[in-house]
Order: structure tokens, then sequence, then C-alpha cells
């Protein structure tokens, strides 16, 4: 066998130089990945935990909310135009009743004859509506001379209290069994029509001024009509009527039929609000949020709002992040004369003012693809500029490193370059900037909601910008309306805040292992 | 010399950038639908009559050089929709103060209240002081401004009855009635812009603190104060003072939805109701629109030079 020969040597005539085994020291510890350990730099930060927290609340808020409020309730937005009589409901929780905290109650004041209408209204429903008397004053008055007011805290709730409604006859015999079946007075005798304002609520005798008249014993004087039995009244009674004592004339008249016989007869019924509701959409009122100016219940209105802003945040994200990382990338990478013409593209974009491109892009397209597919289309034409610039300038950092240069020596093309090698390193900076992204669409959403530029309001959907501004024109007397989405959006914002400022730390590099 | 022709050439970039982008507008607005709806009392006839001089047949491209063409002799138009048969340029310039004097006031109150803040957090680092003004900012910066606005209406007009809600018009813009009804206003544009100065102070301040020279000059014998005015102060100025110079450019801009809550007549409004206006206002929407874009791309250029003004190290556009 040649000596020389260096191409086939046996394997016997290899030999271990030193006898003792020697082996590369084990890991005691787990290796820990990128994600880990930005994880776990993240998991310190306690005020983006906390953020984080309340993200996903706010998330899974958006995700049931909508679907919190009785469907029999929803349903009526587009169809029933009595749910408007219960608008400016205040926030209650049936927990807290009595306790003058968010249980639908509010101190107010009032003058004298309003202080006796609210009485007259309470004796005649039952309902509680002075809670409470706070306090009582006088002030002199030029013209109307010593004043007497109220302060009272008055339950929103049993406030609202009677209107009118129209019904064929089956919805009204309906009505009388579910009457009779749940011993609720919910009709109330018809009231003489003359009296101040068309009100329904008074049904009681009043001067000229609409002051309530008094008999003798200070008791209302009642002045429902007394026209007799008529075929279609109510089988349950009030106690003060006539009919209980064996009067059949004068007896109270609970509807009054409109039409004729070939049209067919209506009912206009004067019903008791609150038991209403209870017969129509089957739960007592109790709105965690109130309701709002068009009887809409806030929280899952809100919820609903909420919802389509994430739902856009989230899309307009994802696209702007494909697009801007796509366009970043080949700017960055290629550089010099390719990255100028692109630079100049992306500036002329980014000079656009914003409002401009939304408001044409909603004159111009939501005519054809519908408001909210434009909405998307305007966030998208400029929107991935940030993120853009923000892959370019992770691509000039890194296109330079030596890992690159051995791909590129191994023969890796340019694309499996960007996306295999280069990306993943700058993958951090894209995570954070996409997540500051939501922030940032949710308030241009809101504005532009709120300013009416696009609107959303429909019975079925709502956006947060539009209640804000459903409720700024009476936010002195409900200023709940306007706090609700007030506060979401508030919230909100500060958490995406902290949230996006924890993971920016978290995955800044250079922070890697400094805290350990 | 090297500065000039950096100057000159982003001045060049920059009116490239401006006539692409109100070229863009111009064919954008143009095509809306753009007939007035027919309604009793108006002579349709008369209508096509002035269109037709005015030009609005002709091809897209041609109204556009007849708009250069009558812009660059100083004259934009008349309103056709908003303030029907007014100058539009001298519907702006009435209103440019409002939308002027609420920015400015809102400037001057937040600047030094935002800086002074930012230094205090720095220099008082890690304490109760910088833990309070710094989730404080944290918090203000991130809630949107309209917020603010609601709680400074609410607050200040509907439960203390100090101030009034929106603003008194009646004196103009910079008279002491027409200052005194837009405090709300201002408050509410100050509390983000000085979050945003505080925030950015004390970052910069206490990168400055930590520095080497610093230490020297502590060592060579100056007192805190003067180490802090004098180098530390100076040094961290170098990002905030483009940022100045940043906002007092933007103060003709505006706030949309600050002008909208407090019924400021500015310049804001005037642009969104100039183009959802049916139809819209060209030469209003055509004035406004190369007004902004002509202030946001000048802000850029003029922060980019003060950087290199401010601090001869940083050399801009250099290779």
């Amino acid at each position: 066998m040649n000596e020389k020969d260096y191409q086939n040597i046996p394997e016997e005539k290899f030999r271990l130089a030193n006898r003792t085994d020697k082996h590369d020291q084990k890991f005691d510890t787990k290796a820990v990945g990128y994600f880990g350990d930005a994880w776990n730099r993240f998991r310190k930060n306690k005020s983006s935990v906390v953020a984080a927290c309340v993200i996903r609340i706010l998330v899974l808020y958006a995700i049931i909310g909508p679907y919190c409020c009785n469907a029999d309730y929803k349903a009526a937005y587009a169809t029933d135009n009595t749910i408007m009589r219960y608008q400016y409901l205040l926030p209650k929780i049936k927990a807290l009743e009595g306790t003058g905290i968010w249980d639908g109650t509010q101190v107010i004041s009032v003058s004298e004859n309003r202080y006796y209408r609210l009485l007259g209204q309470q004796e005649e429903t039952g309902n509680k509506i002075i809670v409470d008397i706070v306090d009582k004053y006088t002030k002199d008055d030029i013209f109307r001379g010593r004043q007497t007011f109220y302060k009272l805290r008055i339950d929103s709730y049993g406030s609202c209290s009677a209107f009118e409604v129209t019904m064929t006859y089956a919805q009204y015999e309906q009505l009388q069994k579910w009457q009779d079946e749940n011993n609720m007075q919910v009709i109330m005798p018809r009231t003489n029509v003359d009296i101040i304002g068309g009100d329904k609520n008074v049904w009681f005798q009043c001067d000229r001024k609409g002051n309530p008249v008094f008999d003798r014993n200070g008791n209302f004087i009642s002045s429902y009509v007394q026209e007799g039995e008529d075929g279609y009244f109510s089988k349950m009674r009030l106690e003060s009527d006539p009919y209980n004592k064996g009067d059949k004339t004068n007896a109270y008249r609970y509807a009054q039929r409109t039409g004729t016989a070939e049209t067919g007869y209506n009912y206009v019924v004067r019903v008791n609000a609150y038991k209403y509701f209870q017969y129509r959409y089957g739960f007592e009122p109790s709105f965690i949020f109130g309701t709002d100016t068009h009887g809409y219940d806030i929280f899952s209105r809100l919820a609903s709002g909420a919802r389509f802003s994430f739902i856009l945040a989230i899309l307009v994200s994802v696209v702007n992040l494909s697009i801007g990382a796509v366009y970043g990338a080949i700017e960055g990478y290629y550089g010099g004369t390719i990255d100028l013409i692109m630079e100049r593209i992306s500036d002329i974009l980014s000079g656009i003012p914003f409002m401009v491109v939304t408001v044409l892009f909603n004159l111009h397209l939501s005519g054809k693809v519908g408001t909210i597919p434009s909405l998307i289309y305007a966030f998208i034409l400029t929107g991935w500029i940030g993120m853009a610039s923000r892959v370019r300038m992770q691509f000039y950092r890194f296109k330079n490193q030596e890992y690159v240069l051995a791909a590129r020596t191994l023969g890796a093309s340019d694309w499996s370059i960007m996306f295999k090698h280069i990306f993943p390193n700058s993958l951090g900076t894209i995570i954070t900037g996409s997540v500051m992204v939501i922030p940032g669409v949710i308030f241009e959403e809101t504005s532009l909601t709120y300013l009416g530029i696009i609107n959303l309001d429909s019975p079925v959907m709502s956006s947060v910008g539009s209640m804000l501004a459903n409720g700024q024109s009476i936010m002195t007397a409900y200023p709940h309306i306007m706090m609700f989405p007030a506060l979401f959006i508030a919230l909100l914002e500060i958490s995406f805040n902290l949230f996006g400022n924890g993971l920016r730390d978290a995955f800044n590099p250079s922070l890697r292992g400094t805290e350990d | 010399m090297y500065l000039f022709k950096y100057v000159l050439k982003r001045i060049g970039l920059m009116l490239m950038t401006f006539f692409i982008i109100t070229t863009i507008c111009f064919v954008l607005v143009k095509m809306l639908p753009s007939l007035p709806a027919e309604q009793f009392g108006k002579d349709m006839a008369l209508i096509m009559q002035r269109r037709e001089l005015l030009g609005y047949n002709l091809p897209i491209m041609q109204q556009y050089a007849r708009f250069w063409k009558y812009a660059f002799q100083g004259n934009f138009g008349i309103s056709e929709v908003l303030y029907i048969g007014q100058d539009v340029w001298k519907v702006f310039v009435q209103k440019l103060p409002y939308t002027v004097a609420v920015n400015v006031y809102s400037i001057l109150v937040s600047i030094p209240l935002g800086i002074g803040l930012g230094i205090l957090a720095a220099l008082k680092k890690n304490t109760w002081i910088d833990h309070f003004i710094s989730t404080s900012v944290m918090i203000v910066v991130s809630v949107p401004s309209f917020i603010y606005a609601f709680l400074v209406q609410y607050i200040l007009y509907f439960k203390l009855g100090w101030a009034s809600a929106t603003m008194d018009t009646s004196m103009g813009a910079f008279s002491w009635i027409g200052f005194k009804s837009m405090i709300p206003a201002i408050l509410s544009m100050s509390f983000g812009t000085i979050a945003g100065f505080a925030r950015y102070t004390r970052a910069e301040l206490i990168e400055v603190l930590t520095s080497e020279f610093m230490l020297l000059a502590r060592t060579k014998g100056l007192t805190k104060a003067q180490a802090t005015i004098r180098h530390a102060m100076r040094n961290a100025m170098v990002p905030i003072f483009p940022m100045i110079l940043g906002e007092f450019i933007y103060i003709m801009s505006g706030s949309l939805i600050i002008e909208q809550m407090f019924s400021i007549p500015g310049v804001g409004k005037l642009y969104v109701s100039s183009i959802q206006a049916s139809p819209p206002d060209y030469n209003f929407f055509m004035l406004l629109s190369s007004f902004y874009t002509l202030i946001g791309l000048a802000a850029g250029i003029v922060i980019d030079i003060s950087y290199s003004i401010i601090d001869p190290r940083i050399r801009m556009g250099a290779k």
C-alpha cells in the first residue's frame, strides 16, 4: 500500500490522541429564541402587561358586546319607532339600585309646576320617579315674582311615562291578554286631548298655566275620557274607574278607534311606557350604559362601533404591512436609482392631505363599492408609506452584513435574500410598527366619523366617532351619551400606546440580554 | 456653499412634488359630478352659460393649464358654492387669522410648559416627580385631542361657567374678547403638545446628562446648574429646536376638529366644506390644497435644514 495515499486511510490506523472523553459542556439552560427573549423582556414591563390585558378586555367587549343587547330590542331599531320613547335613559346596573350611583337616577332642578306634574305622573303610573327630594329653594324673578324650585333625584326609567301607540285590534287584544296574565296595568285610560302641549303624561286637570288643580283633599282631579263602554276597552281597569262601582256610563275609555271599516280599524292606545317596554321586549328596562338620543342601547352600539374599528384597523394594518414590507424591501435592498424613484412616489402620495384622500375616495367610490370599502382604500392608499420607510431603514442597516454576503456567495437569489435572510431580522421593528398602526387608524376613523365626513350610522351599526358627535349637543343634560365612547377611545389609545412601547423595548436588540 | 446647493436641490424636488400633487388633486376633484342640482328659481341656462365661459366644458388638462395661468397672476377665481361670488383669496385671507391665532396662543402656552416639564422630569429622574410627569405625559399623549375638547368644554363651560363654549368673533381674531373666548380651544389644543414636548425633552436631556462631556464639565468645576444650562441644554436642544420650528410652520394648518367644536371660523373647516359641497367648490379646494401641500413640504425642508444650521456636525444629504 502506497504510504502517500491519503485518500483511503483504513479506519484501524486511526487512534485517539487523548483517551479521556472530551465533550462540549452540555447546556443546562434551555436556549432562548428571538421571540422567547422578547417575551421575557416584555413580561417584565408591568405597564405593558396591564395594557395588554386592557386591550384583551376591549377586544372581548367588541366581540361579545354587540350580542349583549336584547334581540327584540335590537330588532326594533329598524322597525319600531316607539324606541324613540326610551331615549336618554341613564346608565343603570340593577344591583346598584337605590345607591344613587349608576342606578339610572340623576339630580336635577325643576320648577314647582314640573314637580307637581311629576308627582301626578308618579301617582298614575305607580313608577317611582322622584327618588329623593334633595333641596327646595326659592328664587326671585323680575317678571314672575317668587318662584319655588325643587332639587330632585329623578329616576330616568320611571320618568318616561306614557305615550300613545297605534295598533291593530289583534295587537290590542294581545296586549290585553298579556296584561291579564301578568297582572300589570299597561293600558291607561285616554285623557282629554286639550291639555297643554299634548303631553300624554298629563292625566289630571290643570289651570291655564299648566299647574295641576287639586281638590279639597289635595288630590289630583282626573281628566280621563268618561264615555262609557263601547266594546274595545281594557278588561283590566284602574282602581278609580267608576266601572268598578257599576257605573257603566261614566266608565273610562281605554282606546280610540280610528279609520273606517274598509281600511280596517286602528286603535290608538295610551300606554304606560315602563310596562309597555316589558310587554314589548320581554324584560324590565335597564341599560348598563344607558340609551342615546335615538333610544339605542349604548352598550351594544358602542361595541358594534368598536368591533368595526378593530376590524378596520387590523385589516388596514395587515394590508399596509404587506405592501409596505415589499415596497420598503425593494427600496432598501436595491437602493440607488430605484430607491430614489420609489421614494419620490411615496413622497408624493404622502404629500396629499389625508382628509382630501378620504373625502375624494368617499365621493368617487362609495357609490360603486360602498362606504366601508372606500374608507379602507383611502387608508391603504397612503397608510403603507410609514411601514415602507421603516422596512427600508432596516434593509439599509442589514444589507451589507456578512451573512447577506455569505448568502449571496452561496447563490441565493435576491428575492430569497430579501425575504428569507434580511426580513426576519427586521421582524421586531415591523411587528411593533404594525401594532402602532392600529391606534392610529382607529383615531383617524373616529375623527372622520366624528366630523361626519364618513357616515356609518345605521340602525344595525355605528361608529365611535358618530356616537361622540351624537352626544355632544346634549352633553350638559346627558353626559353619559358621550362619556362612554370617549372613555372607550381614551382607554384604547392609552393601552395601545403602552403596549406598543413595551413591544418596542422587547424587540429592541440593543436591550437584549442587558437585564439578566 | 454646500448648504446652498443642498437647499436648492431640496427646493427643486419640492416644487416637482408640489406640482404633481396639485395635478392629482385637480384631476380628482374635476372628475366628481359637477352639475348643480336643479332648483326652483335657478336659471339653469344661465348657469350653463357661465360654466361654458369659465371653461368647465374644456378637457381637464386644458382647464388645469388655465388654472395655473390665472393663479400666477394672483387670481384664484371666485367661489361658486360656499361664498357665492366672492374672491376665494379674500375669503381665505379673512379666515387665516383665526386659525393662526388659536395655534399661536396654543404654542406660546405649550412649548415653554412642555420643555419645562421635560427638564424637570429629566433632572429629577427616577423620583416621584419624574414618575408623575412621565405617567401623565404618557396618558395625555395617547388620548385624542377631541376628548380634551369635550372635557374642557364640559368642565369650564357647563360646570364652572368660566369660559364660553364657542368663539366670539365680533372683534376679530387677535382681540382680547377673541382671546378670552378662545381659551377652551387653546387649552384643548395645548395638552397634546405639552405632553409631546415634555416626553421628547426628557428623553433627550436624560441621554445628554449621562454623556461624558457632562462629567468633564462637572470635573472642571462647574456647578450642576451651570453644567446643565451651558452644556446639557444646548445639546438637548439640537433635535428639539427643529420640532419647535415645525410647530410654528404648522400653525397655519390648524386642527379641523378643534375648529369644528369651538366654532372657530378658520381655514380647516373651509377646506372640508369646499370638497363636501355639491358640486365641490373647485377654486376653494384648489387654493387650500395647494396651500396645505406647500406648508407640509416646506415644513419638511425647513426642519431638515435647521438641523444642519443648529448643529454643524450634521450634514444633511451627505453621502
